[in-house]
């Protein structure tokens, strides 16, 4: 097994006929991904890598019976795009866009709650379960089918560490990027829960940085409620205060969201972490007696 | 984005909330006109983009003429963290009673704004966080009901008894939370809201900014934007597809994706080098990309490597090699480059790297630590 998407994953592409949309499409396609249909208003009777193109998430969802969807929109329609997958029925979204407004994504969380969807992202790599299906822009070639969790909010540190792990052996389950902004769908508590309770999933792996407090809160949550071992690394261990990093969330403001507290909060709940990305494959393997 | 305390409050001001009276100045002469006209006391504010004014001594109370001069002249062109100070803002002193926090954000947890008050205002609020964390009482906003008036009356009440006082609080509350939602903010801030001798709210002072992503629907505010010297590299970057934040090292870094370049400053830090920069090119990286990418890194005199560190998953590895080879062509580089490049056509970079004779090598950490040598060596 895995978590969130797998060989069932019947998956849309919204923005299909854009150019990341049109090139990840293959590239999902060639992983092996179902990928059952496209969305670009008035592109209705177009097809993209043989993927029919349908003017609204609804008709595409009555004609496919998709179940997930993938947004490659640019970020000032993405909302709007999350919020149709979410009343077409949609269970569960993958925003990619990257550049969405704070508030957008405020404004639309009470009704994602209301019909229950899933969002990952915005401002993220997307997922894969290894051999079973890849709803994102990572490199598939990198995974491997294994018993790794593993969650991030970084898109190439994810790959980074993956490389690493792969290297050493050590397969995944599914590998989740939840993206680096501040106000995002799924979080690390859902996300350890989830892999908590996939028989498949041995160890996971959180790939945490800079700014806010999820890191804080995760560690509280695996103290009360995880069993499996946990291993982390944390980026921006050398950020300076003030100065957003990249994601509009790494950012240390009045000295909060320190790579130091983040440590310290993992540390005291049991959860080793790596000095670099490379140390995390040992890690692993101790913790898991292999 | 942040803007100045007067740029706030003339905000504050268009969505009536009472401000103090204040004159904007950049000259001494100009500010002994200003508080003259205004009436003593009055307070002299240095207007500058960082917090911390106050400790600095960018913020006297002045009685008289002498003291306005004084005052003018010490905080005019006065250093504050960085920042030189150009113009101060000369506001009417006022007479009050108590002094309140009122501030809007947003909470990553809860996925909503979060209007926070406190009764005691007028230090900085890190500060009460950090003392007396109780003081600070906080209010999840509902999205879809906004700061609906049962609401705002509710966190007026949690501050007042006088309903005099309640009536008029919750209106700004009110007021507030659509500056918040109109212009994009991720913070506003009245601190101290005073209650005046003759019971009125009053804000002395007003801090916002705003959120970057949605500056594309915000062009009144990205109007007021004052960027810093580093600031405007960046920015220039920003327009370029890349992410630049100026650093003091020795190393110039050039990554895609923001987590992977804190990773990688991380890792040179590890070894005992210094970072020059933090760079993300970014995704769907192009050959333009990198050249720009380039020509920044070496704006920077203090660089003597650079270390390129690309793991391709939108981004291309035989983009970022084209791209690096039509640079190399294109500037005289005499420093010495270090290339690390994996995943999505990697094979294919390397490949274009090689036959351009650029060497590679495999992992971040041998990366770091090559560029560290060179960097030592140049040194030497």
């Amino acid at each position: 097994m895995s978590i969130l998407v797998n060989k069932n994953t019947r998956l849309l592409v919204q923005g299909i006929t854009g150019r990341d949309g049109s090139f990840h499409t293959q590239k999902m396609i060639d992983y092996g991904t179902k990928v059952v249909g496209g969305i670009s208003p008035g592109k209705k009777g177009q097809s993209v890598s043989g993927v029919p193109v349908y003017n609204t998430v609804a008709d595409a969802v009555k004609e496919t019976g998709a179940n997930t969807s993938i947004i490659f929109v640019p970020a000032a329609y993405a909302a709007d795009a999350v919020l149709e997958a979410a009343e077409a029925g949609i269970e569960l979204v993958i925003a990619i866009s990257e550049g969405v407004p704070t508030l957008d994504m405020v404004k639309i969380t009470p009704y994602l709650t209301k019909r229950g969807t899933k969002l990952i992202g915005a401002n993220c790599p997307g997922l894969i379960s290894p051999d079973e299906a890849l709803v994102g822009i990572l490199p598939g070639s990198i995974f491997k089918k294994g018993s790794i969790g593993l969650m991030s909010r970084s898109g190439t540190l994810t790959y980074e560490m993956v490389y690493q792990l792969t290297y050493n052996g050590l397969g995944q389950s599914t590998c989740v990027g939840i993206g680096g902004d501040p106000v995002a769908g799924l979080y690390y508590q859902e996300l350890l829960q989830m892999f908590e309770d996939d028989a498949d999933t041995d160890a996971v792996v959180l790939i945490g940085e800079i700014g806010g407090d999820a890191e804080e809160r995760a560690a509280k949550y695996i103290i009360e409620h995880i069993s499996k071992p946990v291993v982390s690394f944390i980026a921006g261990q050398t950020a300076p205060a003030g100065k957003r990093m990249g994601h509009a969330g790494a950012i240390i403001s009045s000295g909060t969201g320190t790579a130091a507290e983040k440590i310290e909060a993992f540390e005291n709940a049991g959860v080793q972490v790596a000095r670099q990305p490379s140390d995390i494959p040992e890690l692993l393997k101790k913790l898991l007696k292999m | 984005m942040k803007i100045h305390e007067y740029q706030a409050k003339e905000i504050l001001s268009h969505y009536e909330i009472p401000v103090t009276k204040e004159v904007l100045c950049y000259t001494v002469a100009e500010v002994q006109t200003a508080a003259e006209q205004l009436g003593f006391p009055v307070v002299v504010k240095a207007q500058v983009l960082t917090g911390g004014r106050g400790k600095a001594g960018g913020v006297k109370l002045v009685r008289n003429a002498d003291e306005a001069t004084a005052a003018a002249e010490k905080i005019l062109g006065m250093d504050i963290k960085g920042y030189t100070v150009k113009k101060v803002l000369v506001a009417q002193g006022v007479s009050f009673v108590s002094e309140i926090y009122a501030g809007i954000t947003i909470d990553r947890n809860t996925k909503s704004a979060v209007f926070m008050v406190s009764r005691e205002g007028g230090v900085e609020i890190e500060e009460v966080a950090k003392d007396n964390p109780d003081a600070i009482l906080k209010f999840t906003v509902d999205p879809d009901l906004g700061m609906a008036p049962f609401f705002a009356r509710k966190i007026a009440f949690a501050l007042f008894d006088d309903l005099k006082l309640v009536n008029q609080a919750s209106d700004l509350f009110q007021k507030l939370y659509k500056v918040f939602i109109d212009a994009d903010a991720s913070l506003v801030e009245i601190n101290p809201l005073v209650v005046t001798s003759d019971n009125k709210l009053l804000a002395l002072d007003g801090k916002m900014t705003f959120d970057d992503n949605a500056s594309f629907r915000q062009p009144v505010i990205l109007a007021l934007n004052e960027p810093s010297e580093d600031e405007i590299k960046e920015i220039d970057a920003k327009t370029k597809g890349l992410t630049y934040i100026r650093l003091d090292g020795s190393i110039g870094c050039m990554v895609n994706g923001a987590g992977l370049a804190m990773a990688t400053m991380d890792m040179i830090k590890l070894y005992g080098g210094e970072p020059a920069n933090f760079l993300d090119i970014g995704g769907s990286s192009n050959p333009q990309k990198v050249i720009d990418a380039m020509n920044l890194i070496l704006s920077d005199k203090g660089v003597k490597v650079v270390m390129i560190n690309i793991f391709g998953g939108i981004t291309r590895c035989d983009d970022v090699a084209k791209g690096l080879i039509a640079a190399l062509e294109q500037i005289k580089i005499t420093i010495p480059i270090v290339i690390r490049l994996s995943g999505t056509n990697s094979k294919e970079g390397l490949e274009i790297l090689k036959k351009a004779n650029l060497p590679t090598v495999e992992t971040m950490s041998e990366a770091a630590q090559k560029a560290i040598s060179l960097s030592e060596d140049f040194l030497r």
